[in-house]
C-alpha cells in the first residue's frame, strides 16, 4: 500500500516541481495573488482531515487484514461517541472554510472594485482605473480603451499598478476571458455585460486566453497581456493612434466576422457608442437595441404593431443556418423616426380591457389595468424618440 | 424534378456526409465493419440468434436485463475510452506550430462524444445494470415491479447509444462539448446533424432512463420480502433508491431542456437565442440543475456498491449503518441546491456564488462520513484482499483526493482561476473514475460469481487493478499540474512548449489505462473460457450477507422458491448465524412474466424517428411516430402477459441445488 | 444490533414464506404511475419556470393583454374541470361493476377534453393568424410551448381513452381494465392541476400583470 502513498503525492507535489511554471501558483496580479493564497489556505485545511483518513486506510488495511490476528469483534457496528467525531470533523472544517469562502468571495468578487493593489497598499483615490472594453469574438479578443479612444485586438497593454476595470460582452456566442497571472475568469456573453476587476504588480507579457469553449477556432483565441510602466504605456498609445485602422460600425462588422488566429490590429479610434451598441446587439443601425427592447417590454411591449417590426436578417448566416421549419430569419428593427413611430401605431387596433369582475372578490381591490390601451407605452416612446431626435445620430 | 425527390425521400441526407475524406473514420469504419461481419457470422454459423431473440432481447427478467446493461456500458467503454485516447495523442504532439493529426473539425467531435459516452452510455448502464440485477435480489423479490417496462428501458438506452455510434460514420457529432451550450449549439452557429444527433440520442436514451428509475423506485417500495422494513433494507438498495429518486426527479429536466432546444432548432423558437428576447444563461441553469444530480445519480450506488464490499470482506457489519443511510438521503436533498457551483464565473453575485459554495461544501460532510463509516467497517474487522476490497482500498485513498479538489473548486474565488482548465477535468476524471469505476470494477468482481456461477481470475485482475491505479496518476497528475500552470481544457494546439512533458506523461498514463482496460478484457476471457474455474457451487462465494447470496449462483428464473422472511438488515448473514433451513420440499407454482419483443420494437422504432429527425425525412418521422404510437396500443391489447411455472420445474431446480450444496459442504 | 436481541434465540424465527402471502396482481401499477406522474411535472416545472423567467421578453412584440381572450379560456377551463368530475361518476360506475355506465361516461369525459382541445388550438390558430407565432418573441415561444405541451398530454390523454372504451366494450371490467381505467383517471385529474396552474400563471397573471 506504501506504493500508493508515493502515487499520491505526486499531483501535491508536482506543482513544486514545476516551480515558477505554474502561473496559478505564481501570478503577477495582486486579485489572482489572493486567490493563489485562498487555494493554499484551503487545501491546507483540507488536508487536516484528509491525511489522517488516508494513514487510517492504510493503518487499518494492514493492521485487520487475515492472518494478522488483530482483534476482531464482527458484531461491533456502533459507537455514538465515534459517530459524533466523523459528523463533526468534517463539520467543523466545512464551518472554517465556509467562513473563508463568504468573506472572500465577497471581497474577491469581480464585480467590486479594487480596494488595494497589494498588501498595505490602498488604492489612491486620485488614480484613475484603466477602463477596458472586452467583446469576445469570433475567435479573437477586442479591446477598447474608451479613455484613450483607441482600440485593439488581441492584445492587451495596461500599466502596472493602476487597477484595471474591465466590462465584458461577446458578439455571437459565450466565452470566458481568463488572464492567469492577474486575475480570475469572467465569462462573456452575448447581449450581455459582466465585470471584471484587476490589477498587474509586476512588468511582464502574460498569456491572456478564452477559457471557455467558443467553436472551431477556439485553440488559436489567445492574447498577449503586456504589464508595462506609465511611460511605455503612453507610448504605446501613442503609437496605437498612429496607426491608419479606425474603428467603426462598418469596420467592427468586418472584423467581426469569424476568422481565426488573427494577429494583433491597432485602431486609432472608436466610433462613439460602438461598445454599447456590441452589447445591445445593434451595430447594424436598423436592429433595435436589446435596451430599448427590454425598456419597451417593460411598459407592456408594442402590441400587434409590433409583430410586423421584423426586417428580413442580411447579416450573419443568412438563410443557410435556418431552422427547418422556422419563418424566414429576421430581426426586431429599430424605429428611428417618430414618423415611423406613429405610422406604426396608427396600425394598433384600439384593444378593448379585459373585464375582471368576474376575477375580483369582494373586499379585494380592483387592480389597476395596463391593458386599458397601449398608452403608456407609446406616451414612454414618443418621449424616447422625442430625445433622440434632439441628440446627435453618434451619441447613439 | 428528380433532387426534390430525393430530397424529399433523404432530407438533407446526401453522399457528401459520409466522412469518406477523413483516413481515421474510414479505417475505423472498416475496423467496424469487419468486426461487425465477424460476429454476425459467427452467430448464425453457431445459429445462435434465435437463442439470443428468445432469452436475452426479448427477455423480461431482471438478471439479464442487467447483464445487457453491463454488456452495452462495457462495450460503449471502450469507445469513449478510445476517443480518450485520441485526444491524449493529440494534445501530447501538437506543439510549436504543429497541428497535430486531428484537424478542429474532429478533435472538437472527439471531447463532445467522449464526455456523452462516458457519462450516458457507459456510467449510466453499467450503474443501471447493477440495479437491476441486484435490488430484486437483494430485497428478495422474482422480478422487478414492470418487467416489461425493464426490457423497453433497457432498448431505448440502447438505441440512445446506437444513434450516436452511427453519428461516427453517417454526418458527424455535436462540436459544442458534452452539454451543448447555446448559442453555440442553436442552429444559426451549428447547422450541421451534430447537435441533432446529440438531442436526439439523449432522448431516446433518457426516456429509457426515467422509465427504468420508476420501476426500480416502484419496486423497492412496494416488492420488499415480508420483514424488510426501510432501515432493514441492504446499503445498496438504499443507494438504489436514492439514486433512482434523483433520475426522476432530474431527467425529466433534462428532457424538457433538451426539447426547447430541438425547438429553438427546428423551429426558430427563441428560448435559448441571445435574440429576441431569450435566454441562454437559462440553459446553463436548466441542464445543470439535472446535471449535478446526474453526478450524484452515477457515485451513489457505487457508495453502495463499497458499502456491501468493506461489510462482506472485513467480515463484519456495516459500521453505522444507520449514519450511513441518512448520509445518503442528505446527499440526495443537498445534490438539487449546488448546480449553480458549475458556472460561478458567470456573475451571479458574491451571495448567490458563496450559497451555491457553501451548499457544495456541506455536501462533503455526509459524504466524508461515509468514507469514515467503511473505515470504522475495516477497523476491528478481519479483512480478506480479495479484488473487490481492493478496488475498495484504492477507491478510499483516491476519491479523497478527487473530493479535496472539488471542495476546492467550491470556493468561488478559486474556481475563478481553476474555472474550465485542466485542473477541473483532472477533478472529475478522479471522482469519475476514482469514485464511480472503481466501484463499478469492485462490482462487477464482486458479483461476477452471483451471475455467471464463478469467480473471476484473479492475476489477471490484479495486473488491471496496478495498471489502473498507476495509470489513474500517470493520467490525471499532470493535468491538475497543467491547470495550476492555467492550461485550459479542449484546446486542440499549444505555443508553449514548456508544457508538452506534463501532456507527454499524461498520455503515457492513458497507455497504461489502456492496458488496464485490456488486462481487464483478458481477466473475462480468461474467466469465461479458461479451463480452471473457480465454480462457486455455494452460491455464497464470499461469506455474504445480504440476500443475494442465499440464493444460487446464477439463480434460478424466479430467484427464491421461497421467500426469505427478514429479521435484520445483514439478512443472509444473520439466517446463517441463526442456522436457517432451506426448505426443500413442498414447492409451489410460481406467476412470471413472459418474454416480450414489444420493447425492442419500440425502441427500434424510436431510433428511426430519432434519424429521420436528424436527417429531416420528415415523411419517416411521422410514419415511424404514429407505428411507434400503433404499436404501442396494439401492446396494450396483449392481456396474455404472465404464466406460472410449474411445481415440476421448480423441484428439478431446487433438488439440483440440494445436491450441490450437499456435496460443497 | 437491537434487531438481534429482539428475536431471543429460544424460539425459532421462521426464516422463509413456506405458504407464499397474496401480492395483489397489480399492486404496484399505481404507485409506478404516480412516480410516473411525479416525473412528468417536473417537466411542466422546468417549462412554468421558463415561462416565469422569459415570459416578460416579448421583444418589443405583443404582451399578453393583446393575445388573451378570457372568456374563451375561462370556457375551455370549465370543460377541463368538468371532465374532471364526468371522470369521477366513470370512476364511481366502474366501482359498482357497470359497465356501460362507466363508458358513457368515458365518452362524456372525451367528448369534454375534446371541447377542451377544440378550444385552444382555436386560440393558436387565432393567435398565428394575428403574427403572433412562437418565433416572434422569448414570451410568445415559452407560451406556445407551455400550453402546447399541455394540450399534447391531453391529446394522448383522449388518445388513450379511446384505446380503453374499445377495450372496456371487449374486454369488461377485469382488473386488467380497471387498473387502466384508474391510471388513466390519475393522468386526466394531474392534467387538470397542471391546467389550473397554466390558466393562474399565464392567463390569469398575464392579464392582470
Amino acid at each position: 500500500m506504501s506504493r500508493f502513498a508515493k502515487l499520491l503525492l505526486v499531483p501535491l507535489a508536482a506543482p513544486l516541481l514545476a516551480g515558477c511554471n505554474a502561473v496559478v501558483m505564481a501570478p503577477a496580479g495582486d486579485v489572482a495573488v489572493q486567490q493563489r493564497d485562498l487555494i493554499i489556505i484551503a487545501t491546507v485545511l483540507m488536508l487536516l482531515i484528509i491525511i489522517p483518513v488516508m494513514v487510517l486506510v492504510v493503518l487499518f488495511a494492514r493492521r485487520y487484514r487475515q492472518g494478522n490476528n488483530a482483534k476482531y469483534e464482527p458484531n461491533w457496528d456502533h459507537s455514538t461517541q465515534l459517530e459524533l467525531v466523523i459528523w463533526s470533523a468534517p463539520l467543523a472544517i466545512i464551518i472554517c472554510l465556509g467562513a473563508v469562502t463568504w468573506v472572500s468571495t465577497h471581497l474577491l468578487d469581480p464585480y467590486r472594485e479594487l480596494g488595494r493593489l497589494g498588501p498595505d497598499r490602498p488604492v489612491v483615490a486620485e488614480v484613475e482605473p484603466l477602463e477596458v472594453e472586452v467583446v469576445a469574438l469570433d475567435w479573437k479578443w477586442m479591446f477598447i480603451y474608451p479613455q484613450y479612444d483607441i482600440a485593439t485586438v488581441n492584445e492587451l497593454v495596461a500599466p502596472v499598478d493602476r487597477p484595471i476595470s474591465f466590462k465584458l460582452t461577446a458578439s455571437t456566442v459565450m466565452n470566458s476571458f481568463y488572464i492567469p497571472a492577474m486575475a480570475g475568469q469572467i465569462y462573456a456573453m452575448p447581449g450581455m455585460q459582466t465585470r471584471l476587476h484587476g490589477v498587474i504588480n509586476e512588468p511582464g507579457t502574460y498569456k491572456g486566453i478564452a477559457a471557455h469553449y467558443s467553436g472551431h477556432g477556439f485553440s488559436g483565441m489567445h492574447f498577449e497581456t503586456k504589464g508595462v510602466s506609465d511611460r511605455e504605456f503612453e507610448a504605446w498609445v501613442a503609437e496605437v493612434r498612429n496607426s491608419p485602422d479606425m474603428l467603426s460600425r462598418q469596420r467592427y462588422l468586418e472584423v467581426e466576422k469569424p476568422s481565426e488566429h488573427v494577429p494583433v490590429m491597432h485602431f486609432a479610434g472608436v466610433e462613439s457608442g460602438l461598445y454599447t451598441a456590441i452589447v445591445n446587439m445593434c451595430v447594424e443601425r436598423d436592429k433595435m437595441c436589446v435596451s430599448e427592447m427590454m425598456s419597451i417590454d417593460e411598459q407592456g411591449g408594442l402590441g400587434h404593431a409590433g409583430v410586423n417590426n421584423l426586417a428580413p436578417e442580411l447579416y450573419g448566416g443568412g438563410e443557410k443556418n435556418r431552422s427547418p421549419f422556422g419563418p424566414q430569419k429576421t430581426y426586431v428593427a429599430a424605429i428611428c423616426s417618430t414618423d415611423e413611430a406613429i405610422a406604426m401605431t396608427a396600425k394598433l387596433p384600439a384593444i378593448k380591457a379585459p373585464d375582471a369582475a368576474p376575477l375580483v372578490g369582494k373586499g379585494l381591490i380592483r387592480p389597476e389595468m395596463v391593458a386599458h390601451s397601449n398608452a403608456p407605452a407609446l406616451d414612454w416612446l414618443a418621449g424616447k424618440l422625442a430625445f433622440n431626435q434632439n441628440t446627435s445620430a453618434d451619441a447613439l | 424534378m428528380t433532387n426534390e425527390f430525393w430530397s424529399f425521400i433523404f432530407g438533407r441526407l446526401t453522399w457528401d456526409v459520409l466522412p469518406i475524406h477523413e483516413p481515421i473514420l474510414v479505417v475505423t469504419f472498416i475496423v467496424v465493419v469487419l468486426g461487425g461481419l465477424a460476429v454476425v457470422g459467427a452467430l448464425t454459423y453457431f445459429k445462435l440468434w434465435s437463442y439470443l431473440w428468445k432469452e436475452w432481447f426479448t427477455s423480461v427478467d431482471h438478471k439479464k436485463i442487467g447483464i445487457m446493461y453491463m454488456v452495452l456500458g462495457l462495450v460503449m467503454l471502450l469507445r469513449g475510452f478510445a476517443d480518450a485516447l485520441m485526444m491524449r495523442l493529440q494534445q501530447a504532439i501538437a506543439f510549436n506550430g504543429y497541428e497535430g493529426y486531428l484537424n478542429a473539425h474532429h478533435y472538437d467531435q472527439l471531447f463532445s462524444v467522449h464526455g456523452v459516452i462516458m457519462i450516458f452510455f457507459v456510467a449510466m448502464p453499467l450503474i443501471t445494470g447493477f440495479m437491476n440485477y441486484v435490488v430484486p435480489l437483494q430485497i428478495g423479490a422474482r422480478d422487478v415491479s414492470f418487467p416489461f417496462l425493464n426490457n423497453f428501458s433497457f432498448w431505448m438506452t440502447a438505441g440512445g447509444a446506437v444513434l450516436v455510434m452511427m453519428s461516427l460514420f453517417i454526418g458527424e457529432f455535436a462540436q459544442t462539448g458534452w452539454l451543448a451550450f447555446p448559442p453555440l449549439s442553436g442552429i444559426e452557429h451549428s447547422p450541421a446533424s451534430g447537435v441533432d444527433y446529440y438531442i436526439w440520442a439523449l432522448q431516446v436514451a433518457g426516456v429509457g432512463t426515467t422509465l427504468s428509475g420508476v420501476n426500480l423506485i416502484a419496486t423497492i417500495i412496494k416488492m420488499r420480502a415480508p420483514g424488510m422494513s426501510l432501515m432493514k433494507m441492504p446499503v445498496f438498495t438504499w443507494t438504489s433508491l436514492c439514486t433512482n429518486v434523483l433520475i426522476v426527479a432530474s431527467f425529466p429536466i433534462l428532457t424538457a431542456v433538451l426539447t426547447l432546444l430541438a425547438l429553438d432548432r427546428y423551429v426558430g423558437t427563441n428560448f435559448f437565442t441571445a435574440d429576441f428576447g431569450g435566454s441562454p444563461m437559462m440553459y446553463i441553469n436548466l441542464i445543470w440543475i439535472w446535471g449535478h444530480p446526474e453526478v450524484y445519480i452515477l457515485i451513489l450506488p457505487c457508495f453502495g456498491i463499497f458499502s456491501e464490499v468493506a461489510s462482506t470482506f472485513s467480515g463484519k457489519r456495516l459500521f453505522g449503518y444507520t449514519s450511513m443511510v441518512y448520509a445518503t438521503v442528505v446527499i440526495t436533498v443537498l445534490s438539487y441546491l449546488v448546480w449553480l457551483h458549475h458556472f460561478f464565473t458567470m456573475g451571479s453575485g458574491a451571495s448567490v456564488n458563496s450559497f451555491f459554495g457553501i451548499t457544495t461544501m456541506i455536501i462533503s460532510i455526509p459524504t466524508g462520513a461515509k468514507i469514515f463509516n467503511w473505515l470504522f467497517t475495516m477497523y476491528k474487522g478481519r479483512i480478506r484482499f480479495e479484488l473487490p476490497m481492493m478496488w475498495l482500498i484504492a477507491f478510499m485513498l483516491t476519491f479523497t483526493i478527487g473530493g479535496m479538489t472539488g471542495v476546492l473548486l467550491a470556493v468561488p474565488p478559486a474556481d475563478f482561476v481553476l474555472h474550465n482548465s485542466l485542473f477541473l477535468v483532472a477533478h472529475f476524471h478522479n471522482v469519475i473514475i476514482g469514485g464511480v469505476l472503481f466501484g463499478i470494477f469492485a462490482g462487477i468482481n464482486y458479483w461476477w460469481p452471483k451471475a455467471f456461477g464463478y469467480k473471476l481470475n484473479t492475476y489477471w485482475g490484479k495486473i488491471s487493478f496496478w495498471l489502473w491505479n498507476v495509470g489513474f496518476w500517470l493520467a490525471f497528475g499532470p493535468l491538475y499540474v497543467l491547470g495550476l500552470m492555467g492550461v485550459t481544457r479542449r484546446l486542440r494546439t499549444f505555443d508553449d512548449p514548456s508544457l508538452q512533458i506534463w501532456f507527454i506523461i499524461a498520455g503515457i498514463g492513458a497507455l497504461v489505462i489502456a492496458a488496464g482496460i485490456a488486462a481487464m478484457l483478458v481477466q473475462f476471457g480468461v474467466s469465461i473460457f479458461g479451463k480452471n474455474k473457480e465454480w462457486d457451487t455455494t452460491g455464497d462465494p464470499w461469506n455474504g450477507r445480504t440476500l443475494e447470496w442465499a440464493t444460487s449462483s446464477p439463480p434460478p428464473q424466479y430467484n427464491f422458491a421461497f421467500t426469505p422472511i427478514i429479521h435484520d438488515n445483514d439478512a443472509w448473514a444473520d439466517m446463517k448465524a441463526r442456522h436457517a433451513q432451506r426448505p426443500t420440499k413442498d414447492f409451489m407454482e410460481i406467476h412470471m412474466p413472459r418474454n416480450t419483443g414489444t420493447g425492442v420494437v419500440l425502441a427500434g422504432l424510436s431510433v428511426v424517428l430519432g434519424f429521420a429527425l436528424i436527417w429531416y425525412m420528415w415523411w419517416l418521422a411521422i410514419l415511424s411516430f404514429v407505428a411507434l404510437i400503433g404499436a404501442a396500443i396494439i401492446h396494450t391489447f396483449n392481456y396474455d402477459r404472465d404464466y406460472y411455472i410449474p411445481v415440476e420445474a421448480i423441484a428439478d431446480v431446487e433438488n439440483e441445488r440440494t445436491r450441490l450444496l450437499s456435496g460443497a459442504r | 444490533m437491537s434487531s438481534q436481541a429482539t428475536t431471543a434465540e429460544g424460539e425459532a424465527p421462521q426464516f422463509y414464506e413456506l405458504v407464499p402471502h397474496h401480492h395483489a396482481p397489480h399492486g404496484s401499477t399505481q404507485i409506478g404511475f404516480w412516480i410516473y406522474l411525479m416525473s412528468d411535472c417536473l417537466i411542466f416545472a422546468s417549462l412554468f419556470a421558463i415561462y416565469g423567467v422569459l415570459g416578460g421578453n416579448f421583444a418589443a412584440g405583443p404582451s399578453p393583454e393583446h393575445l388573451f381572450n378570457l372568456q374563451l379560456v375561462a370556457v375551455s377551463t370549465g370543460a377541463l374541470l368538468l371532465s374532471s368530475i364526468t371522470y369521477g361518476f366513470a370512476m364511481l360506475d366502474m366501482d359498482e361493476g357497470k359497465k356501460t355506465g362507466t363508458l358513457v361516461w368515458l365518452v362524456i369525459t372525451g367528448l369534454l377534453g375534446a371541447v377542451f382541445l377544440g378550444l385552444t388550438l382555436y386560440e393558436f390558430y387565432h393567435m398565428i393568424h394575428e403574427g403572433a407565432v412562437p418565433q416572434r418573441s422569448a414570451f410568445l415561444s415559452a407560451f406556445f410551448v407551455l400550453v402546447g405541451t399541455h394540450a399534447l398530454h391531453v391529446t394522448f390523454g383522449i388518445l388513450w381513452l379511446v384505446t380503453l372504451l374499445v377495450q372496456i366494450s371487449a374486454k369488461g371490467l377485469v382488473p386488467a381494465n380497471k387498473i387502466r381505467v384508474q391510471c388513466l383517471s390519475m393522468f386526466w385529474h394531474f392534467l387538470d392541476v397542471i391546467w389550473i396552474g397554466v390558466f393562474t400563471v399565464v392567463y390569469l397573471m398575464g392579464m392582470l400583470r
